[in-house]
C-alpha cells in the first residue's frame, strides 16, 4: 500500500469544499471588484467598463470624514473592549471548570445576538419610558426621566456590548494557556498581585492583546445597524453608507468601491495580526 | 486583586451584559401596546401574538428554514474541508483553511455586498435560496473551527489500530472518525444555526425586500411602529441561544471547544 492511499481521506475530498467556496465566496468578491470599476447607469444598475470614477468620488472631504468616523469609532471600541476584557479573561481563566462554562455560555449567548436585537435592547434600556432614566429619577439622581439615545455615548455602549464577548473569546485561548506558576513565582518573590500582573502577565500577552484589539477593530468596522439605531446621522459609518449606496441609491459601483477599500483596510489589519502571531 | 474583588468584577460585567435583556424581557410583558418598564400591567398576550399574527409568522418561518438549511450546508462543506486539512498538509490545505475562516475575519458588510452583486449577476437576487446559500458560505467558519478542534483532539492511534486490523478507508471513516466527531458536528451545526437566525446584513442585502427574516422584521418595526412583539422575539432569541450553548456546555467541554488547554475537570 502506498503512503498516499494510507491517509484516512481520499484526495478528491478537497474538491467539494474547494469548488463550493470558489464559486460562492471567491467569485462574488471577483465580481464585486469588477463592479467597482464599472460605469454607473443612473436609475439602473451598471454597465461593464473600466473607470476609476467610483474610487475618485471617495476622495472627497465628505467621504473622508466618514472613513475617519468609522476608524475613530472602531478604534475607541477596540481600546475600551480590550481594557475591559483583559482582566475579565484573566479572572475567568482561573475559575473552576463549571463556573467557566457558565460564564462562557452567557458570553456566547450575547455574542450570537443579532445587531438588531442589541440595538433594540439598548435603545430600550436608554429610552425615556423604559430605561435607566426611570431608575435614576426614582433614585432621585435626576429630576425627570430622560432618554440617553441617540447619542455618541449610546453608540459607543452598543459597540462595546457587541464586541466585549468577542474580545474575551479571542483573548481566552492565549490567556488560559499562560502558565499560572509564573505569576505564582513572582508573588513568592515578593511582588504584590497587581505588580505581578503588570510585570509578568501583561508583557507576556502583549501580542495577543494587540491582536485582539485589531480583531475587535475589524469586527466593529462592519457594524451597520447600531449607528442607525443608537447614533446620530453624523455617526454613520462606512458600512452604513455602503448599504445605503447599494440598496437605496442604486449605485452599485460606488458601494463596491467603498467595500473594496474597507476590504483592503481589514486585510491589512488581519495581515498585521497574523504577522504578530508568527513573530511570537 | 483579592478574590472578592475579582468575583465582583466578573459579576458587574455580566450584569451590564444582562441589563438590556432584563429590560426587554420586562417590556415584552406589557399588557398594552407600549414599551414601558417596569410594565404597569403584565400580560403574556404578545407571546401569543407572535405565533398568531401572519405579519410575524412568515418571518419566523423564513428564519427557521434559512437557519436549518444553511447550517446543514455549512456543516456539509466544513466536514470534507476539515478532514482534508487534518489528514494532509500542504498549500491546498492551508489555502482551504484560510478560505474557511476568512468570512469571519472580514467585516460582514463586505461579504454581504459580494453576495448581492453575485446573485444580481446570475439572476437569483431576492430568492430564499440565495439567502440560504449565502448564509451557508458565510457561516462555514464555525463548523470548520469546531471540527478542526475535534479532529485535533482525536487520538491518531485509534485510526491506526483500525487500519492495522484491516478496516478499509470507508470503514475507518464510518466506524471510528465520524462517531468521534459527532459532538463537534452537532456543536458546529448549533453555532451556525443560532448565528444564521440572528444574521441581519447578508439576509437584508441578498433578499431583504422579498424574504423577510425576523431580524429584518424587527429592524423594519424599529422604523415603522414599535410593538412589544419585538421584545418577545428578542427574549426568545436569547432563550434559544442560552439553551443551545447551555446544552453544548452540559454535554461537551465548552472551555476546550473555545481553545482553553488548562481547565480542571468537573
Amino acid at each position: 500500500m502506498s503512503a498516499r492511499a494510507d491517509r484516512p481521506t481520499p484526495g478528491w475530498l478537497a474538491a467539494i469544499p474547494a469548488a463550493w467556496l470558489a464559486v460562492f465566496f471567491l467569485v462574488p468578491f471577483a465580481i464585486m471588484l469588477g463592479v467597482s470599476f464599472a460605469h454607473r447607469v443612473p436609475g439602473g444598475f451598471y454597465e461593464p467598463g473600466f473607470e476609476l470614477d467610483s474610487y475618485a468620488r471617495f476622495l472627497s472631504p465628505f467621504f473622508g470624514r466618514i472613513l475617519l468616523t468609522s476608524v475613530a469609532l472602531s478604534a475607541g471600541a477596540a481600546a475600551i473592549c480590550v481594557a475591559l476584557a483583559f482582566p475579565f479573561t484573566v479572572i475567568l481563566a482561573r475559575m473552576g471548570g463549571r463556573a467557566q462554562t457558565l460564564v462562557l455560555v452567557a458570553l456566547l449567548a450575547v455574542l450570537s445576538l443579532s445587531e438588531v436585537i442589541i440595538g433594540f435592547s439598548l435603545s430600550t434600556l436608554l429610552s425615556k419610558t423604559a430605561g435607566v432614566g426611570n431608575f435614576f429619577a426614582w433614585l432621585g439622581l435626576i429630576e425627570e426621566s430622560r432618554a440617553y439615545t441617540p447619542s455618541l455615548f449610546a453608540l459607543m455602549t452598543g459597540l462595546c456590548y457587541l464586541a466585549l464577548p468577542y474580545a474575551v473569546l479571542v483573548l481566552y485561548p492565549p490567556v488560559s494557556r499562560l502558565d499560572p506558576e509564573l505569576g505564582e513565582a513572582a508573588r513568592i518573590m515578593g511582588a504584590t498581585p497587581l505588580r505581578a500582573f503588570w510585570t509578568v502577565t501583561v508583557p507576556m500577552l502583549r501580542a495577543p492583546l494587540f491582536g485582539a484589539a485589531i480583531l475587535v477593530f475589524v469586527f466593529t468596522l462592519g457594524v451597520y445597524l447600531l449607528p442607525q439605531v443608537l447614533g446620530q446621522p453624523a455617526h454613520w459609518t462606512l458600512s452604513v453608507h455602503i448599504t445605503d449606496q447599494a440598496i437605496f441609491q442604486s449605485n452599485l459601483p460606488f458601494a463596491a468601491a467603498m467595500a473594496v477599500l474597507l476590504l483592503l483596510v481589514s486585510l491589512a489589519m488581519v495581515g498585521i495580526t497574523l504577522l504578530l502571531g508568527r513573530a511570537r | 486583586m483579592s478574590r472578592k474583588l475579582q468575583a465582583a468584577y466578573i459579576l458587574v460585567i455580566l450584569a451590564a451584559l444582562a441589563a438590556p435583556i432584563v429590560v426587554v424581557a420586562g417590556v415584552s410583558l406589557n399588557a398594552e401596546q407600549a414599551l414601558l418598564f417596569p410594565p404597569p400591567e403584565m400580560s403574556l398576550r404578545w407571546y401569543g401574538a407572535l405565533f398568531s399574527s401572519p405579519d410575524w409568522l412568515v418571518p419566523l418561518r423564513n428564519s427557521l428554514v434559512i437557519a436549518a438549511v444553511s447550517a446543514l450546508l455549512a456543516v456539509l462543506v466544513a466536514l470534507p474541508l476539515a478532514l482534508h486539512v487534518w489528514s494532509r498538509g500542504g498549500l491546498l490545505s492551508r489555502a482551504l483553511y484560510t478560505l474557511g475562516v476568512a468570512p469571519f475575519m472580514l467585516p460582514p458588510v463586505i461579504s454581504a455586498l459580494g453576495f448581492l452583486v453575485f446573485w444580481v449577476t446570475i439572476g437569483m437576487y431576492g430568492q430564499m435560496a440565495a439567502t440560504i446559500v449565502s448564509h451557508g458560505v458565510f457561516l462555514v467558519t464555525l463548523p470548520v473551527v469546531t471540527l478542526s478542534l475535534g479532529l485535533g483532539a482525536m487520538d491518531p492511534a485509534l485510526v491506526e489500530a483500525a487500519r492495522t486490523m484491516g478496516a478499509t478507508r470507508g470503514q475507518v471513516m464510518r466506524t471510528v472518525i465520524l462517531p468521534l466527531l459527532l459532538p463537534y458536528i452537532v456543536s458546529g451545526y448549533a453555532f451556525a444555526f443560532v448565528l444564521s437566525l440572528n444574521e441581519y446584513i447578508i439576509a437584508y442585502m441578498v433578499a431583504g425586500f422579498t424574504v423577510e427574516t425576523l431580524p429584518i422584521k424587527i429592524f423594519n418595526s424599529l422604523r415603522y411602529g414599535y410593538t412589544p412583539i419585538m421584545a418577545v422575539v428578542a427574549v426568545l432569541f436569547v432563550a434559544l441561544a442560552v439553551a443551545v450553548f447551555g446544552l453544548i456546555g452540559r454535554f461537551g467541554n465548552l472551555p476546550r471547544l473555545l481553545g482553553a488547554e488548562r481547565v480542571e475537570e468537573r
